[in-house]
């Protein structure tokens, strides 16, 4: 379809702005290039963006198992308070805001509460942005006690990219732990990673191949005894929230995405909120200033001389904590735990439906998600984990993750989150189901999927050798 | 109460049953009974809508809204065309996820390209990322995109924001950079103390934080004279009436992109927005959509030069951001193109000419301003007691400009009218 | 596969040609352009820079994966092949004439393998 650029037409407008009513003046140099931005009528911005609308596929359009992403449902009454004008009209400099600082220090004791932490800040604006927090308040711990020497992260095989990529971009050099046959962390591995140089651990938990590990309180103590720090990435806490804590397994510090367990909208692709939470005894060097309260008044106060600074300007991405504070509101203390019941439930449904079909790496429970592995399929007919990821769309099911964990070949992470019906389940199990006698009989079908989409396959390769990244505009 | 658990309870006993498990505890028989959560969560009891909604608004209620805003000092008031709500509150555009299914994301995939390539026109650069958290950390990735493994010293200076100072104190000195600030002279950045020795980059911003116009083409000759990437940050809206980051000689053009449709909101979410020169296009980091075709010879679009990214790169990645802030990316191409080039050039001139009026009133009224340096759309005055007149105007629904060291810090834009302006210097005169 | 008699070959799959006993010419093979598939970009290394037998020295890129270049022998980068940040595709067109870089004042060259011994080791590789 037709971009902004090929709609535009010279001398073409919206009326927005009223004539200058004070006198005009110009500054001494000005701009000479012409900016090419579209001439379009109201009606033509209109149309384009439903026309692009209906190629974009979200919660809304149907289910959306994408592992690790959390895609669940994300309820009107949030964006409903988002957009209060006495929210989004607020200067971030101004006076009288009790009604913000009361909305974050709330939010932040009830996150707390879930977590099992002592005090969060909302300045980091996605996950990776937390992580990287909370390893500069490990690093700050380490640099105040003078051992400078702790330099280490230990990460395993089977984590997000990017917590080795938060890790380095802290100065860290990453330790890669593999993972034991179970999935689980490999406790002599990680005896052995452990030692003088070690800063710390960033561990999921439920991780990646949605399995729980037991040995959580173990783990933990073993970077304590050799004197690191744990800390926990939150991108999976919807399967155990309200009913155990990042706290109580032993974590130090953590980061949550509200943009997963607490049901704020992912935009496509942002923005997102990554409050990073932390025992006591590192709340001193959190980033950004701290909400105090007295006798029913709420104020900022700046954070001492050990604080890492600042990660983002002014208070983070405030409208979206005001979205996780709204479902906190409705879920209740009853809430969260059905929240992750629910999650987990779904998910063991969906898999007990597939798992004699595919084959699945959970052989026993699995948490929130878990992992099919297409590896033998591929070697038989060649259908890929991609093939079949394809495929799902055009059954109106987004796909689930495709490659990941990088431990399992040919991986597809299914996470069907708590707000799917058991309807749904049973529909979307059908589908698969019936992809995979496809995937048996015509494997070309599979390779050349999707077949009702808005495009086939797209040529990644030319796009990244050849880029083409702006409208070339014929010149 | 609510949880938006669509199951019913003989449901969940029937998926508990056919999965295997006799009863809900059982599926948490993996996590060790001592660390579990024995008894409620302090917490609330959960709420109906109307209860929540009404808590919320309350809450909104402490707040207050200001009738007339004169202050910017990194957030801007600009009037925001219904065209954009509209738009950017279509449910696919805010409930999808990242587009890694390029076949069922077309959609916003395209989204990006536009805002990409308005980007680009807007700052006259090449490539344009799309977009990280906000012009804070768009400041801080671009000195990142600098560092070599010789040179560690990078040349920022002392006129840019005060939030994007702390936040590239965080980002570059764990990295280990040494920040050389430079002083402001006359509220103008004084570059006498680049020398280029084992540096990489300089940082400014135009116009900086006191609403000064810095000399940034020759800040761009000094730094190529001494070798250094020249990285400008600059107000969308200065960028249409001024020389663009091109024309002044930037390689990286960076800055915050909230002025473009995204109202206040106490601080965010915001926009950093990012563009460089083709020769540091695979520098740049996080997500860049590009055009290509599909098996059919269509047009489509792709996430792509991934191999840049932490998913793939992991601890060898420059970057690790992976969420954006690509709904607000979208906010800005609806924007830009409902103001067209002709109304962000006449936003321009209004914020410029607004401000000026505001200025020449405001000294009238014994309010004198600080540095004689012309100014975009913000400039500081000298005040004996600035809290004392924010407090006066506050009194009459006015949000007046910023306290800060030698004065106040006062903005003006298209949204302000002459009889606003009017009206705060009949109160500061009061 | 094609694996040239007249070269040498490092085990972690790059080609070795030697212009003199101590200059050489380094490049990938056709066994690991072909595993590595369509490449899509090459991070070439500085002139100047050191490289160490058996330690990455660059990288190149495929859509969904980064992978490390070894250096087959120690010495040091002269020249790399600047053609290939725009023609990446020579790489697996012409993967013998698709060289990386140039290095001079070469030593460590005694793990290198003649052609006949590489196909055994990617063929045991293989399995």
């Amino acid at each position: 379809m037709k971009t902004l650029f090929e709609r535009s037409v010279t001398g073409r407008h919206c009326t927005i702005l009223p004539a200058c009513d004070v006198p005009e003046c110009t500054p001494e140099v000005t701009r000479k290039s012409e900016m090419r931005l579209p001439e379009l009528s109201e009606t033509d911005i209109s149309r384009h963006y439903t026309e692009l609308a209906k190629q974009t596929f979200g919660v809304n359009d149907g289910f959306y198992p994408l592992g690790s992403c959390t895609m669940k449902y994300n309820p009107k009454i949030n964006e409903t308070a988002a957009a209060l004008p006495g929210f989004k009209n607020i200067h971030p400099t101004q006076d009288h805001v009790q009604g913000c600082l009361e909305l974050l220090h709330t939010a932040e004791n009830y996150l707390c509460e879930i977590t099992g932490m002592d005090a969060m800040t909302f300045q980091p604006a996605a996950g990776a942005h937390g992580e990287m927090t909370g390893l500069l308040l490990i690093k700050r711990y380490h640099e105040l006690k003078g051992n400078t020497q702790r330099n280490k992260i230990i990460v395993p095989d089977s984590a997000h990219g990017t917590n080795p990529a938060s890790s380095a971009m802290c100065g860290f050099t990453v330790i890669n732990i593999p993972s034991a046959p179970d999935g689980c962390v490999d406790l002599d591995k990680l005896r052995e990673a452990c030692g003088e140089d070690t800063a710390g651990l960033m561990l999921t938990n439920p991780n990646t191949l949605g399995i729980f590990d037991k040995n959580i309180s173990e783990i933990t103590k073993i970077v304590h005894e050799a004197g690191g720090l744990c800390y926990y990435d939150g991108a999976n806490l919807n399967a155990v929230m309200g009913i155990v804590r990042p706290g109580d397994m032993g974590f130090d510090c953590i980061h949550l995405n509200l943009h997963k367990s607490f049901s704020t909208p992912h935009g496509g692709g942002g923005p997102g909120s990554g409050p990073v939470g932390c025992k006591a005894f590192l709340e001193p060097y959190l980033p950004g200033e701290r909400i105090v309260e007295k006798d029913g008044e709420y104020a900022l106060s700046p954070r001492g001389a050990e604080s890492i600074g600042a990660v983002r300007g002014f208070h983070g991405n405030f409208l979206v904590v005001v979205k996780a504070f709204t479902y906190l509101l409705t879920l209740g203390r009853e809430g969260v735990p059905e929240v992750a019941k629910n999650a987990v439930l779904n998910a063991n449904y969906l898999k007990h439906l597939l798992e004699t079909t595919y084959d699945v790496t959970n052989k026993g429970i699995c948490m929130h998600e878990f992992v099919i592995t297409m590896e033998e399929m591929k070697k038989i007919n060649g259908v890929s984990a991609m093939d079949i990821a394809k495929a799902l769309q055009d059954y109106g099911i987004h796909p689930p993750t495709m490659y990941f964990p990088l431990n399992v070949h040919e991986a597809l992470m299914v996470e069907p989150t708590e707000t799917e019906t058991k309807e749904t389940l049973d529909e979307v199990a059908k589908i698969f189901l019936e992809l995979h006698a496809k995937a048996l009989e015509d494997p070309e079908y599979l390779h050349s999927a999707p077949h009702h989409s808005a495009i086939t396959r797209p040529d990644e390769v030319t796009a990244a050798r050849k880029p083409v990244l702006r409208f070339p505009f014929n010149d | 109460m609510g949880s938006y658990v669509p199951s019913t309870a003989k449901q969940r006993e029937e998926m508990l049953k056919a999965a295997g498990f006799s009863s809900a505890d059982e599926l948490y028989r993996d996590v060790p009974e001592e660390l579990k959560l024995h008894g409620e969560l302090n917490l609330p009891a959960g709420k109906s809508e109307l209860e929540v909604d009404r808590i919320i608004r309350a809450l909104a209620a402490k707040n207050k809204e200001y009738l007339s805003i004169f202050r910017g000092a990194g957030a801007y008031n600009h009037y925001i065309p219904a065209i954009v709500g509209s738009v950017v509150n279509k449910e696919e555009f805010v409930t999808a996820y990242t587009p890694y299914q390029a076949e069922i994301s077309q959609g916003v995939l395209q989204s990006i390209f536009e805002y990409q390539t308005m980007i680009c026109e807007l700052t006259g650069m090449d490539v344009a990322n799309a977009s990280v958290y906000d012009g804070c950390v768009a400041a801080a990735e671009a000195i990142s995109m600098c560092r070599s493994p010789k040179k560690r010293k990078v040349y920022v200076s002392a006129g840019i924001h005060p939030d994007t100072m702390k936040v590239i104190n965080t980002y570059c000195g764990t990295a280990g950079d040494e920040i050389v600030v430079l002083p402001l002279k006359d509220g103008k950045t004084d570059f006498s103390a680049v020398d280029g020795e084992g540096a990489v980059c300089l940082y400014l911003q135009q116009p900086n934080f006191y609403g000064v116009i810095e000399d940034a083409e020759e800040a761009g000759k000094i730094a190529h004279e001494k070798g250094l990437t020249y990285i400008l940050s600059m107000d969308p809206f200065a960028m249409c009436l001024l020389p663009s980051p091109a024309e002044y000689g930037a390689d990286i053009a960076v800055g915050e992109g909230q002025p473009l449709g995204m109202p206040l909101s106490f601080g965010g979410p915001y926009l950093g927005f990012m563009a460089c020169k083709e020769k540091q296009m695979r520098k740049l980091p996080g997500r860049i959509v590009g055009e290509t075709v599909d098996t059919e010879g269509r047009r489509a679009f792709v996430l792509t030069l991934q191999a840049r990214e932490q998913h793939i790169r992991r601890e060898k990645a420059s970057s690790n951001i992976c969420s954006n802030e690509a709904h607000c990316a979208l906010t800005a191409s609806v924007y830009l193109s409902a103001m067209g080039p002709e109304g962000m050039k006449e936003a321009a001139r209004q914020c410029y000419a607004k401000a000026h009026y505001l200025a020449a009133e405001l000294e009238k009224a014994g309010l004198k301003r600080c540095f004689e340096a012309d100014f975009f759309n913000e400039f500081v005055t000298a005040c004996d007691d600035p809290e004392a007149l924010v407090k006066k105007l506050d009194e009459k629904g006015i949000l007046g400009g910023l306290p800060v060291e030698g004065g106040i810090l006062w903005c003006a834009t298209e949204a302000n009218t002459k009889d606003e302006i009017d009206t705060l210097v009949k109160e500061v005169c009061a | 596969m094609k694996t040239p008699e007249e070269l040498k070959y490092a085990k972690t799959h790059e080609w070795v040609r030697f212009i003199s006993d101590t200059e050489v010419e380094v490049g990938l093979s056709d066994f690991a352009q072909d595993q590595l598939g369509d490449l899509v970009f090459v991070n070439l290394p500085d002139v100047d820079a050191e490289a160490v037998e058996g330690e990455a020295i660059c990288d190149v890129e495929s859509v969904k994966a980064v992978s490390d270049v070894n250096a087959p022998v120690s010495g040091t980068v002269t020249e790399v092949n600047e053609a290939l940040l725009d023609a990446p595709e020579t790489i697996n067109s012409d993967p013998y004439g698709a060289w990386l870089f140039r290095l001079a004042n070469v030593t460590d060259t005694e793990n290198l393998l003649d052609a006949e011994a590489y196909i055994k080791f990617c063929e045991e590789e293989a399995h």
